[in-house]
């Protein structure tokens, strides 16, 4: 029997009624990934011995159809950005490539909790610093449709593991756009959550005011058990726990009569490809049909988002990464170096990247004195802006459809020296980051690469984005889950 | 473009050493997403007079809890990533 590409409703099924036990499955998908990851690079660390002694424990503890935790004994992989406790965490980077974190994640908890099954750590572009997945330290990861691709980034190694089968879902993050856009770029849905729904504690930090783990898995059904089971409050992030978790699984509802559904016109920017624009709007035509009330909508500030971002998570990185020492973990210089200095110059000169180090450096000059002002309080009054727009548009409309990406798939090498890759790859997420809004990706069809040849039959995967007001995620989730009912874009996979 | 004092300035005060050769490519690196951000200046808001800007997003104002002491059991799970410590402390270099 196959298990690649099901559902969590399905294994939890096979599961419960005893037709496969936790270990065989587990087993089943280490062996895909030992089979595919040489090729695939999607993870950095495989826990194989950990996951088989996590499936036993789970076989042990399932019992009556029902009464099981909806994740008991059902693999899946975390980007390497969550801490393991005991497991080599490396956020991607040389300066994190012993690091063995003393805690788990609060994430991390509530899934050991369920008795989930932990198969490994997924690569992901350095300190999640970027969108191709091109800056980790240890490789890029490949995309399934098409190994010469970028599967997208920063969750690249989550977002290709479960595009190619190699775990059926897979905990991510975002701070702009790093789980919408690879989501759409291999072809699965992903969740980003409204900032402060799921606690960042334990999450390798980023953008502070930006950080949002969410997850990618095969349908909006299996986000929406998720996002149960993640979100919370946690008294480790004191930004959570605002707003009740609602039973999102059990309000699932595809009924479209009424939803009042804004397509905002900025949001099909000038270079998009022709294919994309097709799949989406083919896709809100379904929308459509299916009764939902479409109004094109503006928000016309949508092209300062990527620019108030660019200044504003450098900053954010700046101030986040000052904590990698050399002193108490990590990549440290401390047996060369002379005084306490030579350790923080040298530690971090050896232990970042190129992005990392770019980012250090943009965030500390737009911070520095006599240049505050004209970048940083301007991008932040700019963000007030973005998010009083959005405010606006949401006493309008339920929630927002519209592309995920301008473009499908690029080739690797593509993102590599060009300074500015992500803020134009992200374009259409970042704005919805910047205001903390909860968003999905869906698949909603193919198109043909522009930039060459793919051997993916029908092209490559478009994403349809759906945005949602703050604490909204129901509405996004019953939008994205009725679009799942009245199509299968969702049920197509690479050939592996 | 910045100068390359200005970009071996910063790299002091994030604390980062840079070769020679790093210091031009970041010359031109920053210069790229300097001027990539200059339009920001035409941005519809202006940073004098009413300025409300936008620090986070959750209207949250000072979460506070129960100032209580926890024992933590991963003294040596902490400590055993450090290159040196000394009668249970973080032991570093010369500062001066």
């Amino acid at each position: 029997m196959n298990f690649e590409f099901l559902e969590i409703s399905e294994l939890r099924k096979l599961l419960d009624d005893k037709k496969v036990s936790s270990v065989e499955l587990t087993k089943y998908f280490l062996d895909r990934i030992k089979k595919q990851n040489p090729e695939l690079n999607a993870f950095i660390t495989v826990t194989e011995e950990e996951a088989l002694r996590q499936a036993q424990d789970a076989d042990k503890f399932i019992g009556t159809p029902g009464d099981n935790p909806p994740l008991c004994g059902i693999p899946f992989a975390a980007k390497d950005l969550f801490c393991t406790r005991g497991i080599r965490t490396t956020a991607a980077s040389k300066i994190l490539d012993n690091y063995i974190p003393p805690y788990d994640s609060t994430v991390i908890a509530k899934l050991k909790e369920q008795k989930g099954v932990l198969l490994g750590k997924t690569n992901l572009d350095q300190f999640a610093h970027g969108s191709s997945g091109e800056t980790s330290a240890y490789g890029p990861t490949k995309n399934p449709w098409d190994i010469s691709r970028m599967p997208g980034g920063s969750s690249s190694g989550s977002a290709a593991a479960v595009a190619a089968g190699l775990s059926p879902w897979a905990l991510a993050t975002e701070t702009g756009g790093s789980i919408r856009q690879p989501a759409s770029l291999s072809g699965i849905s992903g969740w980003k959550p409204t900032y402060g729904r799921v606690s960042r504690y334990g999450v390798v930090a980023m953008g502070s005011s930006l950080d949002s783990p969410g997850v990618v898995g095969y349908s909006v059904s299996d986000l929406a058990l998720l996002a149960e089971v993640i979100s919370g409050l946690d008294r480790f992030d004191s930004t959570t726990g605002q707003v009740e978790v609602p039973q999102y699984s059990k309000n699932l509802d595809s009924n479209l009569k009424g939803v009042k559904i804004g397509v905002p016109k900025e949001y099909f920017v000038e270079g998009m490809e022709e294919g994309i624009k097709k799949g989406v709007m083919d896709a809100i035509e379904e929308l459509k049909k299916a009764g939902a009330e479409i109004k094109e909508v503006s928000l016309p500030n949508t092209k300062y988002g990527s620019l108030v971002y660019a200044i504003i998570c450098p900053s954010e990185v700046s101030s986040n990464l000052a904590r990698y020492d050399g002193i108490r973990y990590g990549h440290t210089a401390h047996a060369t170096a002379k005084d306490l200095m030579q350790v923080y110059m040298k530690s971090r000169a050896e232990g970042f990247g190129d992005e990392a180090k770019r980012r250090i450096l943009t965030g500390t000059y737009v911070l520095s004195a006599g240049y505050y002002d004209a970048y940083y309080k301007k991008a932040q009054a700019m963000r007030k802006v973005i998010i009083d727009e959005f405010h606006n548009i949401f006493k309008e409309v339920d929630v927002l459809a519209c592309p995920s990406t301008p473009n499908v798939a690029a080739k690797l090498g593509k993102a590599a020296d060009n300074p500015l890759h992500g803020y134009i790859a992200d374009q259409l997420n970042i704005p919805g980051s910047l205001a903390g809004l909860p968003a999905l990706s869906v698949p909603c069809g193919f198109s043909r690469p522009t930039d060459g040849e793919t051997p993916a039959m029908d092209g490559l995967p478009v994403g349809l984005q759906i945005i949602g007001p703050q604490w909204g995620e129901q509405k996004v989730f019953n939008v994205g889950y009725a679009f799942q009912q009245l199509t299968g874009w969702h049920k197509k996979h690479p050939k592996t | 473009m910045l100068s390359k004092e200005e970009v071996k300035k910063i790299a002091h005060l994030a604390r980062i050493e840079l070769s020679e050769a790093e210091v031009e490519k970041f010359q031109k690196d920053l210069s790229v997403v300097l001027d990539y951000v200059e339009e920001l200046k035409n941005a519809p808001v202006s940073i004098v007079g009413n300025l409300d800007p936008a620090h986070e997003v959750t209207g949250l104002v000072n979460v506070v809890r129960e100032d209580k002491v926890e024992i933590a059991d991963n003294h040596e799970e902490i400590f055993g990533q450090a290159p040196e410590i000394k009668d249970g402390y973080f032991k570093v270099k010369a500062i001066l």
